[in-house]
């Protein structure tokens, strides 16, 4: 019973988060620098962990698949397949779990620290809210940042496949042909289907580590506590949400 | 010279009235745990009182509910007459709390600590804001620390520096939670010596949380004793010099009794 108050607690507090910081986003232009500097967070320090997982993501598609449909004499459709499960399924859930590793403890860390140190406490007492700067430019720029790191991964991890489809001697497909069957078989509304996904998991994300880190309670402790939850329940969430998205979105 | 119950702003000597607190049969539970019971208190414009109480007392669960940090479970809090659970109220009213620890903000140099109230209230453009920051940390002796990171300072600077980021909200009410706390007696009476010049020089009334008998004895206008979260007495400091309550004369005046037989084990 108590689990269950906190939990509903834990939604209650995070709605109302979502709807203090919507109602300051005229707020937003004011606060350039930082968004700017979440974008910085958010996507060009990612953007190298996100790069190279997309090509061995990539990679190993091509290969598995190769290794499968060798014996079919189906090689051909290594791009359709690498091409349709990284833009509809793995670029988007993969950028979302690196930005729940990376980003989302690292949000949590930040304002589960500054709660416990009463930097929280100390804005509220300068009336200026926490969401408004803690939590408004960061939802800004996770939404603005999601689809282009999702798109470069894509694109990583399709070349991944095509550099293993063509090297390795029992597959050995040209990439002229593996990117032939990728674009035939990969439309635009896959790739729009998997940036929808991509969007709202980084919301999603964000949210849930801004929420449990600012309803930090406690000392040292639970900062570490907080950075743990947050990113379990944002891994969790992203794993229930894309299997309802995909039906959706089907 | 100026009425002491008109707030003068340090930057623009302007005027503006100090505010009042008032408490009314505030009690606050935390579950099972009663940390206020059934507290009145009224603090005046323009003076300094100082709350006094042992450790776990519930002085700084007191000083969060004037500023709205929490909310009490019964009775009422208000400002300047105007509910202080309200968050409208801290539009209305200027008020600073200069937290235990300072409660700096670790990613901002200090003069960033300093003038983000300013930059996010639009209070004024870059020029008046360096010019506010600058005289802040001027009044507190801290020129040469604004390009400091708060993690480069003395827990004294810290203080100071907590008390100049309050400083440049022009506060009407100032609030200090455990100001001395954590200092040697030489930084002690310096902050002491703000807390009191604040108040002689811009009037603003100062709302004092702590356990320094003798910061308490020479800068406040009247004192309060809370213990077990009940108010005990309000009385000025002279009344307290030599207390007859045998409870507050014991918190006031401790005996250090080298041989108490509480401790005789330790000595095995």
């Amino acid at each position: 019973m108590k689990q269950l108050i906190a939990i509903l607690e834990g939604i209650g507090s995070t709605v109302r988060m979502l709807v203090r910081a919507a109602g300051f986003v005229p707020t937003l232009p004011r606060q350039l620098p930082r968004f700017m500097d979440q974008c910085y967070q958010i996507g060009y320090t990612t953007l190298p962990i996100v790069s190279v997982l997309s090509f061995f993501i990539g990679s190993v598609l091509a290969l598995q698949a190769g290794y499968s449909m060798e014996s079919f004499g189906a090689k051909e459709f290594i791009g359709s397949l690498v091409g349709l499960s990284m833009a509809r399924e793995l670029g988007p859930m993969m950028v979302a779990i690196l930005l729940a590793g990376r980003v989302g403890s690292a949000i949590a860390a930040e304002l589960a620290s500054m709660k416990v140190y009463q930097e929280v406490d100390a804005l509220v007492t300068m009336n200026i809210p926490p969401e408004r700067i803690l939590v408004l430019p960061r939802l800004a720029a996770v939404l603005v940042m999601m689809p282009v790191l999702t798109i470069i991964a894509n694109l990583v991890g399709w070349f991944g496949g095509a550099i293993v489809a063509h090297s390795v001697e029992f597959i050995a497909l040209d990439p002229e042909k593996y990117f032939e069957t990728l674009r035939r078989f990969t439309k635009f509304d896959d790739v729009a289907s998997g940036l929808v996904k991509a969007e709202v998991f980084g919301f999603v994300v964000v949210t849930i580590c801004c929420s449990i880190g600012l309803n930090t309670r406690g000392g040292p402790r639970e900062i570490g506590a907080a950075v743990t939850k947050a990113v379990v329940v944002s891994l969790i969430l992203i794993l229930v949400l894309d299997y309802f998205l995909t039906k959706a979105l089907m | 010279m100026s009425d002491c119950h008109q707030t003068r702003n340090p930057f623009t000597h302007d005027e503006s009235p100090a505010v009042g607190v008032k408490l009314e049969h505030v009690s606050k539970n935390f579950g099972a745990l009663a940390v206020l019971k059934d507290v009145s208190l009224e603090v005046h414009p323009g003076e300094i009182f100082v709350l006094m109480g042992p450790s776990g007392s519930g002085k700084s669960v007191l000083l969060k509910h004037i500023v709205g940090l929490e909310l009490p479970t019964s009775g009422k809090v208000s400002v300047a007459g105007l509910d202080a659970s309200d968050p409208t109220t801290r539009g209305k009213v200027r008020m600073a709390l200069v937290f235990q620890a300072g409660a700096l903000f670790n990613s901002l140099s200090v003069y960033d600590n300093l003038a983000l109230y300013l930059r996010e209230h639009r209070v004024t453009n870059e020029a008046g804001i360096r010019e506010k920051v600058m005289r802040a940390l001027q009044i507190l002796s801290l020129e040469n620390a604004a390009r400091k990171s708060p993690s480069e300072l003395s827990g004294g600077m810290r203080k100071r520096v907590a008390i100049a980021r309050a400083l440049v909200q022009e506060p009407q009410l100032l609030l200090y939670d455990e100001p001395t706390s954590e200092l040697d007696p030489v930084m002690s009476a310096t902050i002491s010596e703000i807390i009191a010049t604040l108040k002689d020089e811009y009037h603003v009334t100062s709302f004092v949380v702590s356990h320094d008998r003798s910061l308490a004895l020479s800068i406040a206008d009247r004192v309060g004793i809370l213990m077990g979260g009940r108010l005990l007495t309000v009385a000025p400091p002279a009344a307290l010099r030599e207390p007859t309550d045998p409870q507050i004369a014991d918190f006031l005046n401790p005996l250090i009794d080298v041989k108490n037989p509480r401790f005789k084990q330790l000595e095995a």
